[in-house]
């Protein structure tokens, strides 16, 4: 059973309708090949149109799609050998963020992501992908093994933000996105950065400050969720698509802006369509970005990578 | 609508003719007991409430003056730096609100945003300072406020001082959306390079410090001082409360709280800040160098003084 979203309901319908005749052509002796097949180009044509004109906010419910492949799917295809590994050596293991070590296309790699989960059960699991300090120490001990052992990191963003809890609090959540993001600034080994749905906040960055920052086509990035931002600009959050399009969180409008490296396309209908093929896309910028980096001096990378970051921000969408 | 809220006041004022000139703001009511302190008291008491010692928001501006010598200070210039990156606009335009609140601060002390670079000299020695100006958008961080902390750390670096930076702030200007966001690994940058040049970095924590404000470089000083009842935090009161459903305990966030949970190293009243900090920073810069220099010119006293005890010894024989 496939999950629609409000603005692919035509879509939904005429994929209702095919499937209806495919039907009947089982049971029946009919024979209505011609007209499914009509009904198949018209339906790819509507799918082609709708993904290539979405709204900012219609970027948003793709990129939160429930059948959008999550960090499981992802590692399950690109890695050999994957070796989950648990725990931040001083408190707890967290769900959301998880992390091992595996080998990528032949080369020994650290993938560290957030993982949202599948089904309820799963999403319960793992809160929703929202870490807690404990998910950014495991980060960060999984960034220091990389280093000591020069393998290059890969991590996969996709979570709504650090979760905003009693005990992440108490716990110092400040203090563990902070260092996260000082670790990925520090290394000296590779990092590569890719969103691959929801890039909420504070949360995001912890994982995201590497050498090559690329994005999903439908994938999102923000300082803040529209929801959370249409609360408090707009004191509605109805106001959600409104904000979705000022907070300018598309990959195309983050591109423009120089704060990610490069959009990598999605299949025709976004990545829920197709998740093995979006993950081998994916696989494939990643690939290609280390063969770059790994050819850099750890020293000369490390300065790139501040350099890049320093700069962010100076110039202005133009 | 009923006739209560048909009733219109009579204008006392039409009556009594022109408003006298005095100040509307002589008397300030405490935020926590509700007193009454008049200005002048507010002022000399450093916005700390003699009646229950709550500590006040307290201008930037001031807040320097009383950290440096003399509260004498100069303030480094800062690098433009695009307005309005994104064109933002909610109910109103970003712009706009920015030139409301540049217009709002006094013409001398202008400042452009949210932030206030200084340099002076603490206990004689140099110091750089970044004072957040939680009056401009609420201390909000965006591009301006990440340049001026990049600033900061180079001119620290440039003086071989030590760098202290003074957060008041809600966390990330919304208005600049993801380049707001972009600023957490920007400070983060460059105190990591203030750090890496053998300098002290300083964290004193204010009223309130939360979102990606305390999520960057306000968690990564060297040594961590907060105000009493400072709020700190990485999620507001309000979103966790939605989040877990429940009211959230009195004092929670609270710079104690951090205290007690590990995430800074003193509270300090406010008078006691200065005195503090120049503590540190001697205790921090002037280990080694100053012992070892004494220890070498006393070396002749030093065994000068052992000799007194053998003296002493030989006493009772003496006598």
């Amino acid at each position: 059973m496939r999950n629609f979203l409000d603005f692919e309901q035509p879509i939904a319908e005429l994929e209702g309708k095919i499937e209806e005749l495919r039907h009947l052509a089982d049971t029946g002796e009919v024979n209505i090949a011609d007209e499914v097949g009509k009904l198949q180009t018209k339906v790819d044509r509507l799918i082609t149109t709708t993904y290539a004109k979405l709204t900012p906010w219609q970027k948003v419910q793709v990129a939160r799609h429930p059948d959008r492949p999550h960090f499981k799917n992802y590692v399950s295809r690109m890695f050999t050998d994957y070796q989950p590994l648990s725990g931040d050596r001083s408190f707890a293991d967290d769900h959301a963020i998880l992390g091992g070590i595996g080998r990528f296309r032949g080369r020994s790699c650290v993938v560290i992501g957030h993982e949202k989960g599948g089904d309820t059960q799963a999403r319960i699991k793992h809160n929703f992908g929202m870490a807690r300090p404990e998910g950014y120490r495991k980060a960060q001990r999984l960034m220091e093994l990389a280093e000591r052992f020069q393998l290059p990191v890969i991590t996969l963003v996709d979570t709504p933000g650090a979760y905003p809890g009693v005990g992440a609090e108490e716990r110092g959540q400040s203090e563990a996105i902070a260092r996260s993001i000082e670790l990925c600034l520090n290394i000296r080994v590779p990092l590569v950065a890719t969103i691959i749905g929801e890039g909420g906040s504070g949360g995001a960055i912890a994982l995201a400050a590497g050498d090559a920052v690329f994005m999903l086509e439908n994938s999102v990035y923000s300082v803040i969720s529209p929801e959370g931002c249409a609360s408090i600009l707009w004191r509605s959050a109805e106001e959600a698509q409104t904000a979705a399009e000022a907070l300018r969180l598309t990959a195309q409008d983050l591109e423009k802006l120089k704060v990610i490296d490069r959009v990598i396309k999605e299949p025709v209908g976004g990545a829920h369509r197709e998740p093995d093929e979006a993950v081998d896309k994916v696989s494939d910028e990643i690939e290609a970005a280390l063969t770059d980096l790994c050819a850099m001096e750890p020293g000369a990378l490390r300065a790139r990578r501040r350099e890049k970051f320093l700069a962010m921000g100076r110039h202005g969408l133009s | 609508m009923s006739w209560l809220e048909r009733y219109v006041r009579p204008k006392i004022k039409a009556l009594v003719g022109a408003k006298p000139e005095v100040p509307d703001n002589l008397w300030h009511k405490c935020d926590n007991c509700g007193q009454m302190i008049f200005h002048r008291d507010l002022v000399a008491n450093h916005h700390v409430c003699q009646h229950c010692n709550h500590h006040m928001r307290l201008p930037a501006e001031q807040r320097l003056e009383m950290l440096f010598d003399d509260g004498e200070y100069d303030r480094a210039e800062l690098p433009k730096t695009p307005l309005d990156p994104l064109k933002f606009r909610d109910r109103k335009r970003y712009s706009d609100r920015l030139k409301e609140a540049q217009s709002k601060q006094d013409t001398k002390t202008a400042n452009k945003d949210a932030i206030i670079v200084a340099h002076g000299k603490m206990e004689g020695r140099a110091v750089v300072v970044a004072a957040f100006d939680f009056s401009f958008m609420g201390g909000s961080m965006g591009v301006a406020v990440g340049e001026g902390i990049v600033t900061a750390a180079h001119l620290a670096v440039f003086q071989q001082a030590p760098l202290i930076i003074i957060p008041a702030t809600g966390g990330a200007r919304m208005q600049e959306g993801i380049l707001s966001l972009m600023q957490m690994p920007r400070t983060v940058i460059a105190v990591q390079e203030v750090k890496e040049a053998g300098l002290p970095f300083f964290v004193l924590l204010t009223d309130p410090t939360t979102g990606g404000v305390s999520a960057s470089f306000a968690m990564l000083g060297d040594i961590h001082i907060a105000e009493p009842g400072a709020v700190i935090g990485f999620a507001g009161r309000r979103v966790i409360e939605q989040t877990v459903k429940e009211t959230l305990p009195d004092g929670f966030q609270t710079a104690e709280y951090l205290l007690e949970h590990g995430m800074v190293d003193i509270v300090a009243p406010r008078t006691q800040i200065r005195p503090t900090i120049i503590r540190l920073i001697s205790l921090l810069m002037d280990g080694k160098p100053v012992d070892m220099a004494e220890a070498s010119s006393d070396k002749d006293a030093a065994e000068g003084d052992l000799d007194i005890p053998d003296s002493a010894e030989s006493g009772p024989d003496k006598t």
